[in-house]
């Protein structure tokens, strides 16, 4: 009788396995695509050739070329460094905090977790894009400022996260044994607490790299992001808004770019929780 | 006089909670339990066992009372002593597969005590297979994980890393209650193997809403009754003599 659900486990397990050696080698060309990105460049992407502005697709240029005749394919390339890098940043600073205050908060309890409940929910009661707009206004421009604009409405979902997950992690029994082992504060936290609270987390952080991106990209749209003519492709997509209807790759291209990267990171995010689920683990 | 390994004087839990009246969990309760000796508590439940149990471990904080432990009183510490009393007291849990992190093998778990008092890596393995071995399983479940194994199985596991430090008291929080009968009766057998090999060195608080498992395994009995103590002795005098109301209530249930 038990003999097909070992079967299933197993072969459920397997696709898990291939899953996430598929989407994590794209995420990995995808990464160190973007750190080499000059390099595998055809042309030089800031090159201006107003004779073959707004060029369609052809083989020399697969995806045109813009209104100052610099090549897409080259821009869509050295704009994966500052789309990429910016997020992924992004995503890992506002997990950390988020992380951090939560698993401090429900470990701790009392009044200094209602305090920062609180202050978490005052951040997320602002309406998001407007608060780190007035942040990126009183710290000028930029995508450094983008960002630590974005992360300062961005802790508290995980800070909430964290904090329910820890909360329910404190009553199991096994925290209990933990405790009576005689272990510390730190090492409860590090090694029993973190790495079960770990998956959830991990794959709201997976799923927000996609967000995250689109608000890096509207932020610099209206100017408080990447400045041109640094090629990023959140504002090479909002500069070129206006041409859709005439040249519509130049918008297409770092359109799916965008789309691409975030599927990636959305399927790999969805497989580490798969296969991160120690009940999935096989019993061989 | 021989002093007892756990004192508990006055024992009180109050649950405050807004718009609704104090609520004592537990209610003054004070017992002794001798070296070796292997005490029953048994209560409905709501009585109050395990609130008084998570006292008795500092899990929880008594509004009132003392607990004295090897002649340590214990009710006020924290931190690093109070890690050092972990020493000498351990706990077997009702749910023996939630009693090991998910994410460790059985191994660490039982390990873990033996590492945070400054045993080596190889120590600890070394270690982790005899006291499987003790509890009769073998040396290879120390890379199993929780779910891998059964109840039975792991609940053994639960006993060897109770083990690991030496306890002079281990506490069995409803440990064969969440086992089938027999399960149940191999586990028992377990325990009453570790109180002959161990003699005076260990004694046993045996908590359980199980009469007749508390009859054949314990010296003395207690049973708890909304948060106090209402009748204690010999299990066989209570059995045959019940003179509280709800013990008789207990004792003709299983008839």
């Amino acid at each position: 009788m038990s003999e097909p659900t070992v079967r299933i486990q197993k072969i459920r397990r397997d696709t898990v396995k291939t899953r996430l050696i598929i989407f994590g080698t794209l995420a990995f060309l995808l990464l160190i695509g973007s750190i080499f990105s000059e390099h595998l460049t055809p042309y030089d992407p800031y090159l201006q050739d107003l004779s073959n502005a707004k060029a369609a697709p052809s083989a020399a240029h697969p995806f045109g070329t813009d209104r100052y005749g610099r090549d897409m394919l080259s821009r869509v390339i050295v704009g994966s460094r500052a789309s990429i890098y910016s997020t992924l940043l992004l995503v890992a600073i506002i997990t950390m905090i988020g992380t951090g205050v939560g698993v401090f908060c429900g470990w701790h309890g009392k009044w200094i977790d209602t305090v920062l409940m609180r202050i978490s929910d005052m951040f997320l009661a602002f309406p998001g894009l407007v608060f780190a707009l007035a942040v990126a206004g009183v710290l000028g421009g930029g995508l450094q400022n983008a960002i630590i604009a974005l992360a300062a409405i961005s802790w508290p979902k995980y800070a909430r996260i964290a904090r329910s997950q820890t909360l329910s992690q404190k009553e199991t029994p096994y925290l209990k044994a933990a405790r009576l082992s005689g272990s510390g504060t730190w090492k409860i936290i590090f090694k029993h607490i973190l790495p079960n609270i770990m998956g959830p987390i991990l794959v709201t952080s997976m799923l927000d790299i996609g967000t995250m991106m689109m608000e890096l990209a509207g932020l610099s749209f209206l100017g408080l992001g990447a400045k041109p003519p640094i090629a990023e492709w959140g504002s090479m997509m909002s500069d070129t808004r206006s041409l859709i209807t005439t040249v519509p790759w130049v918008t297409f291209a770092p359109g799916l770019a965008i789309f691409v990267s975030v599927m990636i990171f959305n399927l790999l995010g969805d497989t580490i929780r798969d296969y991160a689920d120690p009940k999935s683990r096989s019993s061989s | 006089m021989e002093q007892p390994i756990l004192k508990v004087d006055n024992l009180t839990k109050i649950f405050t909670r807004k718009g609704q009246p104090d609520f004592a969990a537990v209610d003054h309760i004070s017992f002794d339990l001798m070296p070796g000796e292997c005490l029953g508590l048994i209560g409905e439940s709501g009585s109050g066992k395990s609130t008084t149990v998570n006292m008795i471990t500092r899990l929880l904080d008594p509004t009132e009372g003392k607990i004295v432990l090897d002649g340590d009183d214990i009710t006020g510490i924290s931190g690093r002593e109070l890690r050092k009393v972990y020493a000498k007291m351990q706990m077997v849990f009702q749910t023996p597969t939630d009693s090991f992190d998910p994410r460790c093998t059985l191994g660490d778990g039982i390990g873990e005590s033996l590492r945070n008092n400054g045993r080596s890596r190889a120590e600890t393995k070394a270690e982790v297979a005899r006291l499987l071995e003790q509890c009769g399983l073998t040396a290879e479940f120390a890379s199993r994980y929780p779910h891998q194994v059964s109840g039975g199985q792991c609940q053994r596991a639960a006993i060897a890393r109770a083990l690991a430090v030496g306890p002079k008291l281990l506490i069995c929080d409803e440990a064969t209650s969440a086992l089938d009968v027999t399960i149940q009766k191999e586990i028992i057998a377990l325990l009453n193997e570790l109180r002959r090999n161990h003699g005076s060195e260990l004694s046993i608080l045996f908590i359980c809403h199980d009469i007749a498992l508390v009859q054949q395994f314990c010296d003395r009995v207690l049973v708890m009754y909304k948060g106090r103590i209402v009748e204690k002795g010999k299990p066989d005098d209570v059995i045959r003599n019940p003179r509280n109301d709800y013990t008789k209530r207990l004792i003709e249930s299983i008839l």
